[in-house]
């Protein structure tokens, strides 16, 4: 995927909620003093007055969003995946998801690739926390023209959101002209008979590289870009498993309760078959550059395409 | 303050108390002590300060109250039935099985602004609340009634930071300092005293009440507040836990513990006597 243009996500967000103010304005945004990073600086630049910092204090971040949401505000509350679902965890459930408010959860540096940083800030476990959460909408979107139009659908969706964006520049798959987005429908983007890759952000690419590669062996890999994990676009998925007989999760984020866990929950009830889910596993990363942390972590075209071969062969 | 009013007050805040006690029995727990020491507030703000219509309990312009310690719901669901938001009957279901009134607030419920009872995040929704008033160029108010062991959560001061940089002057919160928490003595547990020097170095106007159960003080308090502009008002009110019921007051034994049936008929003699002494 040399030549394809790429941006980070989190870039897509700022742009995003800076391109949507004028149509809604109750939009605001909120911060916790990383607005340079994870871009809503972009939308503080161009409307300073709907802008609030709340300095490094995230549980009273998402508290404030949800008292701005209360009444009657759509605040995007904006911070890494670390702090908006780590730390501020009990305040997103407890202020947020229990009344079950209009607040929109901006997390970016989610996943693996934050790279140098390590541990300490790649957080691998957000989807997992956010999807317990009752009422709550989670979104992963893959590249740039999908990220955006999960901001605009997440202004749309009258409840609690949480969109997961990446540091690292994605390959943009998406056509911005054709592009549509359908809050909880999944997207088969590569029809195919033998398997099915369900991927999500940063691994839909990865997915689409190692079906090509299996397609020169003989092997046809459906792709299914599973922007919205919860809700599950459940239809989808037992059509997938019925139709290919197996399925591989790829997700930048722990095999525990993640994507993985949401699609095998699924097949389960539905159609069961094998599930073979690729992602962190049980442990902590470390720091390194992105690319070489994807790759050892197994987050990579060539280990799915491993990871199929030998499931096929079972 | 009108004696008339103040009588009328008093005899409303002796059955928020009742219903406190009512409450409480018939669920078979709950937090009668905390609920006790903000009956006198509470029963002031809902019958002289908040602009509230229980007939339209979500009007876009009202006065807004987040409970922060949401653990004293049975003194909150008192007040909102008696200011007529929902019968009083529903106190006798509290805590039940398909009940409206939760264990802890829960916005559903008519009257109530915000969820709460995890200790310190109401102040951060109220803080929320105030922002869109100063957006929406809204003269409602915002009150925030904290306990005093809650201010031991580092959140609460997160939320004082935010509210004295933005200058919320629309919001105001109470602290219920009836000196006790679960374990004890607040200044046994983990002290967050001294209260008023610490709002203070955090930017807020800081009143102190030495009788949160004298309506005159109280009036005086909030007469105080409202003429503070360009800053967020603490007004930290000296209050007695379990205040109105003779074997429950300051005993931290009654912080989450229900009367049973003999103790309730006791409480409920003493508030039908004190209703007695009030009669206008």
């Amino acid at each position: 995927m040399a030549d394809v243009k790429k941006k980070a996500t989190r870039e897509s967000y700022g742009e995003a909620l800076t391109e949507l103010a004028e149509q809604y304005p109750e939009l605001v945004v909120l911060d916790a003093d990383l607005a340079a990073a994870t871009k809503t600086g972009i939308f503080k630049k161009a409307y300073p007055e709907r802008f609030f910092d709340c300095g490094i204090a995230e549980a009273n971040m998402m508290g404030v969003a949800a008292g701005l949401a209360a009444s009657g505000m759509i605040p995007f509350a904006s911070t890494f995946a670390m702090f908006a679902a780590g730390r501020a965890y009990e305040i997103v459930r407890n202020s947020i998801g229990y009344p079950h408010l209009n607040v929109k959860i901006g997390a970016t540096h989610a996943g693996i690739s934050v790279g140098e940083d390590g541990a300490t800030h790649q957080c691998n476990e957000d989807i997992a926390l956010m999807r317990t959460i009752p009422g709550m909408t989670v979104i992963v979107p893959c590249d740039d023209v999908e990220a955006k139009a999960a901001v605009k659908a997440a202004i749309v969706h009258d409840g609690p959101v949480y969109m997961r964006f990446g540091r690292l520049a994605a390959p943009i798959l998406n056509d911005p002209e054709t592009y549509q987005f359908a809050l909880g429908k999944g997207v088969t983007l590569r029809d195919g008979t033998d398997i099915t890759i369900v991927a999500a952000g940063l691994m839909v690419a990865e997915a689409l590289d190692a079906a090509e590669m299996l397609a020169a062996e003989g092997i046809s890999a459906r792709v299914i870009n599973i922007h919205t994990i919860k809700p599950l676009d459940k239809a989808l998925i037992c059509k997938a498993a019925k139709e290919t007989g197996c399925i591989v999760t790829v997700e930048e984020h722990s095999i525990i309760g993640g994507l993985g866990s949401a699609v095998a929950d699924c097949v389960t009830e539905c159609c069961p078959v094998p599930v073979h889910k690729i992602g962190v596993q049980d442990e902590f990363g470390h720091s390194g550059p992105a690319a070489d942390l994807l790759k050892e972590f197994g987050l990579s075209a060539e280990h799915i395409a491993e990871v199929i071969r030998e499931s096929l062969k079972l | 303050m009108d004696e008339t009013i103040k009588k009328q007050l008093q005899r409303t805040a002796c059955r928020v108390r009742m219903g406190v006690l009512t409450g409480t029995f018939h669920a078979r727990s709950g937090h009668p002590g905390g609920s006790l020491s903000i009956a006198d507030l509470l029963t002031y703000l809902y019958f002289v300060k908040l602009h509230v219509d229980p007939k339209h309990p979500d009007m876009p312009d009202r006065d807004r109250l987040v409970l922060s310690k949401g653990h004293c719901a049975p003194a909150l669901y008192a007040v909102l039935a008696e200011r007529g938001f929902f019968p009083a009957k529903e106190l006798e279901s509290l805590r039940h099985i398909g009940a409206m009134l939760q264990g802890h607030p829960c916005i559903k419920t008519p009257g109530v602004d915000m969820s709460s009872g995890s200790l310190g995040q109401g102040i951060s929704a109220a803080c929320g609340m105030a922002l869109a008033g100063k957006l929406h160029a809204a003269s409602y108010r915002v009150y925030a009634i904290l306990g005093d062991g809650e201010i031991e959560e580092g959140q609460v001061w997160e939320a004082a930071m935010f509210a004295a940089h933005y200058r919320l002057d629309n919001l105001l919160a109470i602290v219920d300092n009836n000196g006790l928490q679960i374990d004890g003595k607040i200044t046994d547990v983990c002290s967050p005293e001294p209260i008023d020097e610490k709002f203070r170095a955090f930017g807020w106007y800081v009143i102190t009440l030495d009788d949160a159960h004298d309506l005159d003080k109280l009036e005086a308090a909030f007469d105080e507040a409202e003429s503070v502009t360009g800053q967020p008002v603490v007004i930290i009110q000296k209050s007695v836990k379990g205040k109105g019921v003779s074997f429950m007051e300051d005993q931290v034994s009654w912080h989450g513990a229900a009367p049973n049936a003999e103790q309730y008929a006791q409480a409920m003699q003493e508030l039908e006597a004190a209703l007695a002494g009030t009669e206008v």
